[in-house]
């Protein structure tokens, strides 16, 4: 999961920052709406996490535009207003859900995962290809019931490639949703990773195709 | 007086009493003139009259034929009439008339007191017939003459007075019928009901009251406004940084890297003190606000208490701060606490926006400057700046959105004003307080 958070206060967004990435998410933080728009024209996004009082302007007038553009990335309103009628405006301007403020960290994260996993067209917690069930929440995988130890960009790459077995994925797509931008990519990092994976779920369970990119392959 | 109606109603009878005993004493004195006039004129002509008649018979009856007594009360025999002969002898004279000589003149009018009534004569003499005739009518006729034609207009104007003062008293109270319309509709009023009072109809006398009573209520309803937004801004400035506390707790809870633990830890040792500052400052508004603070007026130092100020505050390590030698030997007639608050303020602000740069503090004629080197106010915000949490676009991570409102509050009690704006040619801010001396 690639999240952007859109917060001005900077020890909120960076609690939010560190916090998320625990749970396995790999998270971009922007201050201004300027700045979350040009992140959302140029980086696709599992979800995002929107301020409404923002510096230049309201978080509800970016959710605006990002739905105008037909976008219909998650968005999950945080705010310090927590009226019926502020919470109605904000859903009804095209947000997914919504959190006031000081909210619990598990229960942003958990409402990250449903509101990514129903945009992906799930409804159930759980990720399953074959006998391999990925479970978000917690980060743990298991291959016919034997549970296996997956790092937490492991888990990223293979939850990646589950959302639609069918689509080969390109390198550099696998590289987007695992690193945010302050962090440096190792060039052969996704090579590294697809062979510790393969060696934990099977040979076959990933293919690659040359000069294009992974999709899920058989499992046993 | 209270009530307006009755105060016009008093005011209207007063008035119409005032009117009606003028054109009483007008219409006595007229009256009284033009009667005393007309039988002046009577008795000249009766006593012509009886001389020529007089003239014509030789031999007049020495004693005069004694007539009935006649009550004074009714105007039948007001005249009476006498003959005398050059020589002192009563001729003649009318029944009812006295026997005393109504006049000892000779000829005209005269006043006498005959019986202890008063008397009016007029005399004319026939020297040709030897003889004097003399008519006369008691003045007390007169009087009562004029007296009864006042007592005939009195008495249906009497009669009339409460009538007159029920029709002013009822007028009165329809002609006020808009005002009590007003209180009735503002009357039944929800207390949020904000909605301007119709000027239109209003009548002119009315419209100046329903003019300023919407001034009023438009004022009103923008304090309102004004607060709903503090609440709101409030709202967002509390709950923001106790989030970002909480979460950052959650992070130090659950993070296995001991180095994830230590900057989560640092962070909300960053968040406690921002959080507290800004407590400070909500506390020190509520103090101004409250009117708790009396701000006697002394000769302050501004030096030492700016040396503090600067000495401790925090800055960036590439900001430099001078005050010039005419703020350090400067003395103001001001409150040394308000003072204070004013520049620390602006100093943090100044300290804060300048990430590179000088921070220079300058003395004017009654004034104190502080520019900074910081990215300056866009345009359009410069006449937001200073409202309660406001925080610009180019808003400083630490700050609350109060400090500009103190620097107001502070110099609104000791009576000096604050001016903002970008520096012209250059970077920056420049901040002016002005004192009033």
């Amino acid at each position: 999961m690639r999240i952007l958070v859109v917060e001005d206060d900077p020890i909120l967004s960076d609690g939010l920052r560190a916090g998320l990435s625990l749970t396995g998410a790999t998270v971009d933080a922007v201050a201004t709406c300027e700045d979350a728009d040009n992140a959302l024209s140029t980086t696709r996004y599992s979800a995002v996490v929107l301020d409404i009082m923002l510096p230049d302007g309201s978080g509800l007038d970016l959710l605006r535009r990002l739905r105008g553009r037909q976008d219909a990335t998650p968005v999950l309103l945080l705010t310090a207003r927590d009226s019926v009628g502020d919470k109605v405006s904000g859903l009804d301007s095209g947000a997914d859900d919504y959190l006031a403020k000081p909210f619990d960290l598990d229960e942003l994260a958990a409402r990250l995962r449903a509101i990514v996993r129903r945009e992906g067209g799930r409804a159930g917690p759980t990720m399953t290809y074959g006998a391999i069930v990925l479970s978000p929440a917690d980060l743990s995988a298991t291959v016919s019931g034997e549970p296996i130890n997956l790092s937490r960009r492991e888990f990223a790459i293979l939850a990646a490639l589950m959302e639609r077995p069918e689509q080969v994925r390109s390198r550099a797509e696998l590289e987007e949703r695992l690193y945010g931008w302050q962090e440096d990519v190792e060039s052969n990092a996704v090579e590294v990773h697809i062979h510790n994976l393969r060696n934990k779920i099977g040979r076959d369970a990933i293919q690659t195709l040359r000069g294009v990119g992974y999709r899920m392959g058989t499992v046993r | 007086m209270r009530s307006l109606r009755l105060r016009l109603f008093a005011i209207l009878l007063a008035a119409t009493g005032i009117v009606w005993v003028a054109a009483v004493v007008w219409i006595y004195v007229g009256s009284r003139d033009e009667v005393e006039h007309v039988l002046d004129t009577r008795l000249q002509e009766a006593a012509r009259m009886v001389a020529s008649l007089a003239s014509g018979l030789d031999n007049l009856p020495g004693n005069s034929v004694p007539a009935a007594a006649q009550p004074l009360g009714s105007y039948e025999r007001q005249l009476s009439c006498q003959i005398w002969s050059l020589d002192g002898r009563m001729v003649a004279k009318s029944s009812g008339a006295p026997d005393q000589q109504l006049s000892p003149a000779a000829s005209g009018f005269s006043d006498r007191i005959i019986d202890g009534e008063p008397w009016r004569v007029f005399s004319v003499e026939d020297a040709d017939h030897n003889l004097r005739v003399m008519v006369g009518d008691r003045v007390g006729l007169r009087e009562r003459l004029v007296t009864d034609l006042i007592k005939g207009l009195m008495l249906p104007a009497l009669l009339i007075a409460p009538l007159l003062g029920a029709a002013i008293w009822a007028s009165v109270g329809q002609g006020l019928r808009p005002l009590r319309q007003m209180a009735q509709d503002l009357g039944t009023r929800e207390p949020d009901d904000m909605r301007q009072v119709e000027t239109e109809r209003a009548p002119a006398e009315v419209r100046p009251l329903a003019l300023a009573l919407n001034g009023l209520l438009s004022r009103v309803e923008a304090a309102r406004r004004h607060e709903r937004e503090v609440t709101a801004f409030a709202a967002h400035e509390l709950r923001t940084p106790l989030a970002g506390l909480k979460t950052q707790a959650q992070v130090a809870l659950a993070a296995d890297d001991p180095q994830v633990v230590r900057g989560a830890l640092e962070q909300i040792v960053t968040a406690v003190d921002r959080s507290t500052r800004l407590v400070r400052q909500l506390l020190t508004i509520a103090r101004l606000d409250s009117d708790a603070v009396d701000a006697p007026l002394a000769p302050v130092a501004v030096g030492p208490i700016l040396e503090e100020i600067v000495a401790a505050t925090p800055r960036h390590e590439r900001t430099t701060v001078t005050i010039d030698a005419g703020v350090r030997t400067m003395v103001l007639n001001t409150n040394a606490e308000c003072l204070q608050l004013a520049l620390r303020n602006l100093h943090e602000n100044a300290v804060q926006h300048t990430r590179e740069g000088r921070v220079v503090w300058s003395a004017g004629k009654n004034a104190i400057a502080i520019e900074d080197e910081g990215p300056g106010i866009p345009p359009e915000e410069l006449d937001q700046i200073g409202k309660r949490f406001f925080r610009g676009r180019l808003r400083s991570p630490i700050g609350s959105g109060l400090g500009l409102a103190i620097v107001k509050l502070a110099l609104a009690k000791v009576g000096a004003k604050l001016t903002i704006s970008n520096r012209e040619g250059r970077r920056g801010t420049r901040s002016e307080l002005t004192f009033d001396i």
